[in-house]
């Protein structure tokens, strides 16, 4: 497979472009429009250029809550991407060896993943509402995102583990290592890496979570809940502004997320050691 | 104590018990409430504990629902279709025809990171392209493709589907490309050798070993095409229904019995479909 590339490379890599500009080419023209003029719409052309709209998400009275909505999401997406990393390697640990029940737990991790969102708002609600608690985001809000972000959390930790060389915890335990100690020092530092996949997964499914905190959230709304009431009654290019600035929001956290991955496999590469090196 | 530590069944359930918790609490648990709730009567203003088939008999007398039930699989065959297709051949691409590992990896984040950014966002953001004064009308306009601006761009079926696909591809790109990137090269070298054309290499070597990774980007996709509520509601500008817009209206109306009565079919519908196209793949195995 070397040498001159055949005339089929040419048009996938035509329609892989363009599948990327199908991907972003929204986002952009958003990001252009959200420097609209005062006097500018929701669609071309641009009436000026201005951070008018931007600025309006920092007066308080022109838009909802955004920026309490804002903090309340990134209070929740931290509280779900720590669970979820906690959670998934524990139910990753287990699920390496069979145990009574774990096909039953594995058959509703899969429910978990394909159940429509909805119903799980629906239900958390209905639980809450006829014993009398009160919906809130940091509890059944919390619990309903959990649904939606362990399934990713175990998949990956179980794509880990089927490539993870026992052999390393072999050596330990016969070097008379207790198993709170293997897993301490060998398991988790050769499965470090995958483990800033499971937070970022875990925090950027809760940043952006809409249908699973739709009724369990209670009056005080997240960022995606705020934006969703926006897109019914706010007609001026301050919603792109704001789609805008949340959006770089989670590039830069995505960013952040693959940095560290880059680092730790630098540092690890420096440091000789080849444990890790499969693809997820 | 520890050779009760040792039992793989204790230590099994130990490390699992948070998981679990967390599935029953908010997964169990809730499904049984909405079957529960689905028998139960409702007021305008409550509802109550009952034992009825009220629900499941105007769910099911109503010409109403058998519409939206096939709107909503029309849906999610489209979807699947478009995809699939779009899906594989980008897979395709990355796997078989980018030879350097970093910029396999590079190109395979540049499809998966709008996955980690918002969808309301990403919805939002077709507006100024496919709405009446939008890019593409203006554009097809110039071009003197058409005299006046296409009205079914935006809040149509159309904007639907555009929409599913633009958020869902990668739903398929993901699974497609981790199962092509196990394909042993040498079993495509063995086809060429044997004289296959790189069409034949594709339909008889590539295309069966993809078939698990099709499986679960397929399962993804209609599930998520199925259970979808809010795409529906946004870019049909509330014109289109599926399942999930009956559902959450009823939920607005507070008719939360008749609501889980909905609920509860379309989710034996959703598991009846994954219960088929699991019969294709092993899931555990292929991670």
């Amino acid at each position: 497979m070397t040498g001159k590339r055949p005339r089929s490379f040419y048009l996938l890599a035509a329609f892989f472009a363009l599948f990327l500009l199908f991907l972003y080419g929204p986002t952009l023209t958003i990001a252009i429009l959200s420097f609209q003029g005062p006097d500018g719409g929701l669609t071309f052309p641009m009436r000026g250029v201005s951070t008018h709209w931007f600025a309006d998400l920092f007066r308080e009275q022109a838009v909802g809550d955004i920026w309490g909505s804002f903090s309340r999401s990134l209070v929740l997406g931290v509280m779900v991407m720590l669970t979820t990393v906690v959670v998934s390697v524990m139910g990753g640990l287990a699920f390496r060896k069979r145990f009574v029940g774990s096909t039953v737990i594995f058959y509703l991790v899969i429910t978990s993943l394909v159940i429509p969102s909805i119903l799980v708002s629906l239900g958390v609600g209905l639980i809450f509402s006829q014993s009398g608690l009160n919906v809130h985001w940091s509890t059944s809000g919390f619990g309903s995102q959990l649904t939606w972000t362990l399934p990713f959390g175990l998949l990956i930790m179980f794509a880990v583990f089927n490539r993870f060389d026992r052999s390393f915890e072999e050596a330990a335990r016969d070097q008379g290592a207790s198993a709170w100690q293997t897993v301490r020092h060998v398991v988790l530092p050769i499965i470090a890496p995958s483990l800033i996949g499971v937070a970022l997964f875990g925090f950027t499914l809760s940043y952006d979570e809409f249908a699973r905190t739709l009724l369990t959230s209670g009056s005080y709304n997240t960022l995606p809940l705020e934006i969703y009431g926006m897109t019914t009654n706010v007609t001026t290019p301050v919603i792109f502004a704001l789609g805008t600035l949340t959006t770089l929001f989670s590039l830069g956290v995505i960013a952040i997320f693959l940095l560290s991955v880059w680092v730790q496999s630098r540092r690890r590469a420096r440091h000789g050691s080849d444990a890790g090196q499969g693809m997820v | 104590m520890r050779n009760l530590l040792k039992n793989r069944n204790v230590s099994g359930w130990m490390l699992a018990s948070p998981l679990a918790v967390v599935l029953v609490c908010f997964l169990v648990l809730p499904i049984a409430m909405i079957i529960v709730v689905s028998f139960w009567g409702a007021t305008e203003f409550s509802i109550y504990p009952a034992f009825l088939f009220d629900n499941y008999a105007f769910l099911f007398g109503s010409p109403v629902t058998y519409s939206v039930f096939f709107n909503t699989f029309k849906y999610a065959v489209i979807t699947w279709g478009f995809t699939l297709v779009i899906g594989f051949t980008v897979a395709y691409f990355l796997a078989f025809h980018v030879r350097s590992l970093t910029w396999q990896i590079a190109l395979f984040l540049l499809c998966t990171i709008p996955f980690w950014t918002s969808n309301i966002i990403r919805m939002i953001s077709w507006i100024p392209f496919l709405g009446r004064n939008g890019l593409a009308n203006s554009t097809l306009i110039s071009w003197g493709v058409i005299d006046e601006p296409l009205e079914w761009l935006l809040f149509s079926d159309f904007s639907v589907i555009l929409a599913f696909v633009h958020l869902y591809t990668l739903f398929m790109v993901v699974p497609i490309f981790n199962t092509m990137m196990r394909i042993d090269r040498s079993l495509i070298e063995a086809a060429y050798d044997n004289g296959a054309s790189g069409l034949q290499t594709l339909t008889n070597v590539i295309i069966p070993l993809t078939k698990p990774g099709i499986m679960i980007g397929s399962i993804f996709v209609v599930t998520l095409v199925m259970g979808d509520f809010i795409t529906v509601r946004f870019m049909s500008g509330s014109q289109s229904a599926n399942v999930g817009r009956l559902i959450s209206n009823d939920i607005a109306l507070l008719q939360y019995p008749s609501a889980a009565a909905t609920a509860v079919v379309l989710l034996s519908t959703v598991l009846l479909i994954i219960a088929v196209l699991l019969r294709f793949v092993d899931i555990r195995k292929e991670l």
